[in-house]
């Protein structure tokens, strides 16, 4: 019997079948709990899924490249789910036309603040170059930050999961930024989360008001197309 | 929905093609959505098929993030030798982000709109 099992585990390690399975059973887990908690920013369901899926991969002894076989279905979609945002951009339009102001200056102030202030914070702290490097792009969208980190000298998969963090961290915390700025604007709120906090930020602010998820689509893609071009530009003149 | 797939992926490929081919900083899917969205604007508008598949796709955008999440395992070792570091940079950029971006939008606005409630 015992033989059996581990048989079956060792058909099941090796088959991409399981990444794939935990990947979702978690994250549905996750978002139930999400859901039952009112949609509380704090039981954030990327947070949840993680925590669940790291502890059963070091418990039952598996490797990442083992489970990501699996899971890389699931994170090949975030390609067509950056194009899929334009739908709620052109939705939006209007209202987006009628702020091009405030949008492009909250653009440009947004995202020089993401990535200097990362990298002033961590080498005060006495952070290694590499880890500096890799935090420069944390803002931007896991494609395009593991891309940045790559040509500048960070490590991509390290940077990967600071553009995670830093996801989870301004979908937990923004409400209560701008509960505390009793600032309304869904636009602004949606905008301003979208360049902090990328696609993350974005699932978030699609669950809360459709045009602050249209509003934080926009800022996520103008800011991954601008911290490609800023990051190298400021490293060099640091 | 299998054609509203292939419409996106298209238009993903499609910048992923231009932005490598020209050795654009921007990347492929973000120049596949600037595509997407002036075909939007040309055509006027999407089509109930794209725009269901589109809905359930981004639904669902956080699940998206999961596997590359969990690739903290891989770094756990640097992590907790620069927790401190890492963590304050984390904080003090994503909170510093979200008040500049925030304020100088509202500097910027005219004519302040303010209604309903987000995030």
């Amino acid at each position: 019997m015992t033989q059996e099992i581990s048989q079956i585990w060792v058909y099941l390690s090796a088959s991409p079948l399981l990444g794939l399975t935990i990947t979702l059973l978690a994250y549905q887990g996750a978002f139930a709990i999400y859901q039952r908690t009112g949609n509380n920013p704090l039981a954030n369901p990327v947070l949840i899924a993680v925590s669940v899926l790291v502890l059963f991969l070091t418990l039952t002894g598996t490797t990442y490249e083992t489970y990501f076989a699996g899971a890389q279905f699931v994170h090949f979609l975030l390609g067509p789910a950056t194009v899929a945002l334009a739908i709620p951009l052109y939705t939006q339009f209007r209202r987006v036309r009628s702020m091009l102001l405030p949008v492009v200056a909250g653009l440009l102030a947004g995202s020089l603040t993401a990535i200097i202030s990362a990298v002033l914070v961590a080498r005060l702290l006495g952070a290694s170059t590499s880890t500096q490097l890799s935090l420069a792009p944390k803002s931007v969208t896991t494609p395009i930050a593991m891309g940045i980190a790559e040509r500048i000298g960070g490590i991509p998969s390290l940077t990967a999961v600071l553009v995670i963090v830093t996801g989870i961290l301004g979908a937990v915390g923004a409400r209560y930024v701008f509960d505390a700025m009793k600032l309304r604007d869904p636009a602004i709120r949606g905008f301003a989360i979208g360049i902090a906090s990328h696609g993350i930020g974005t699932a978030r602010a699609f669950q809360v008001n459709e045009q602050s998820g249209a509003f934080a689509a926009l800022a996520m893609g103008m800011n991954g197309a601008l911290t490609a071009l800023l990051v190298p530009w400021l490293l060099s003149s640091f | 929905m299998l054609s509203a797939l292939t419409q996106l992926l298209i238009f993903q490929l499609a910048g992923e093609v231009i932005a490598r081919g020209l050795a654009l900083p921007i990347p492929g899917p973000v120049l596949g959505m600037l595509f997407l969205f002036v075909a939007l604007l040309i055509k006027g508008g999407p089509g109930e098929n794209l725009q269901t598949t589109s809905q359930n796709l981004l639904q669902h955008l956080s699940l998206l993030f999961v596997p590359a999440g969990t690739g903290i395992m891989v770094h756990l070792h640097r992590v907790s030798d620069e927790w401190l570091p890492l963590l304050a940079s984390l904080i003090v950029s994503t909170l510093a982000t979200l008040i500049v971006t925030a304020l100088v939008m509202k500097l910027c606005q005219r004519s302040p709109a303010a209604s309903g409630e987000a995030s």
